[in-house]
């Protein structure tokens, strides 16, 4: 008897296909996607790190890779998603300590995690193509 | 008396509800977040510093102690908070069969990864 009520299929909330994307809501949903996507970056620094580790051979190959169109467009993405999720991270960190719930608040520091994650990577990628001379 | 359980009676019997560890996970993801604040930064401003790097230089920076020191922080803690996040992610989008197995590759998976960067570090700071 339990098992048919617990069965029953109940409404699920929110129900994301009639739900109106907000900026709240979509930032929410850009952190969790931007930490998968780092996790992958986490296992590419570990590789990165062996190849390093293994003699300059091994790091010559990655280092060709990571020079590639391809991996240069992918570098600036990581970066990106980086600062998405670090900026992201401590607006939650601020959250959990109480503050900034007034919806006003919310929406300054949303469009501010925004702003400087786009500002951050720009400037990553700026001070790269400035050592690299 | 008996003392008051908040749960239904269903929630009782199915054995949902506090295991006693939620606010454990949801501290460590903390904890490890904040750890990894100063850490990330350090590790992209200096890959950054090092575009021109050759290899002898690169290896250089790797090979000193403060280094050495921050790269095992920062692999425990990101290796950590990966493993925090990926088990909330598969918990909620996987309810097959494959939700434990997957869980436990993940772990796995991060340990090891962490162990082996680590492992790559100290051989590059104590063998090269």
């Amino acid at each position: 008897m339990a098992n048919s009520q617990r069965k029953r299929s109940r409404p699920h909330s929110p129900n994301i296909q009639i739900y109106r994307p907000q900026l709240t809501s979509v930032l929410s949903i850009i952190n969790r996607m931007t930490g998968v996507a780092l996790s992958a970056v986490a296992v590419v620094l570990v590789i990165w790190l062996i190849a390093a580790a293994s003699g300059p051979q091994a790091y010559t190959i990655v280092q060709v890779v990571i020079a590639s169109r391809i991996g240069q467009i992918a570098l600036v993405g990581s970066a990106f998603a980086f600062f998405l999720h670090l900026c992201g991270g401590i607006r939650h960190l601020v959250w959990d300590a109480g503050l900034g719930f007034e919806l006003r608040t919310i929406y300054i520091s949303g469009w501010g995690v925004v702003a400087a994650s786009v500002m951050l990577t720009l400037l990553a990628w700026i001070a790269s193509l400035y050592v690299a001379g | 008396m008996k003392r008051q359980d908040m749960r239904s009676p269903l929630g009782r019997v199915i054995g949902l509800g506090s295991a006693k560890d939620g606010v454990g996970h949801w501290w460590l993801q903390r904890l490890t977040a904040v750890a990894l604040v100063p850490l990330t930064i350090w590790f992209v401003a200096s890959i950054i510093a090092h575009t021109a790097s050759d290899y002898e230089r690169f290896i250089a920076w790797l090979s000193t102690p403060l280094t050495t020191t921050f790269m095992t922080l920062l692999l425990i803690a990101m290796f950590y908070h990966t493993a925090l996040g990926l088990q909330v992610v598969i918990e909620d989008y996987v309810h097959s069969a494959a939700k434990i197995p997957l869980l436990v590759a993940m772990r796995l998976g991060c340990s090891a990864l962490a162990v082996a960067g680590i492992m790559a570090n100290l051989r590059i700071a104590f063998v090269r």
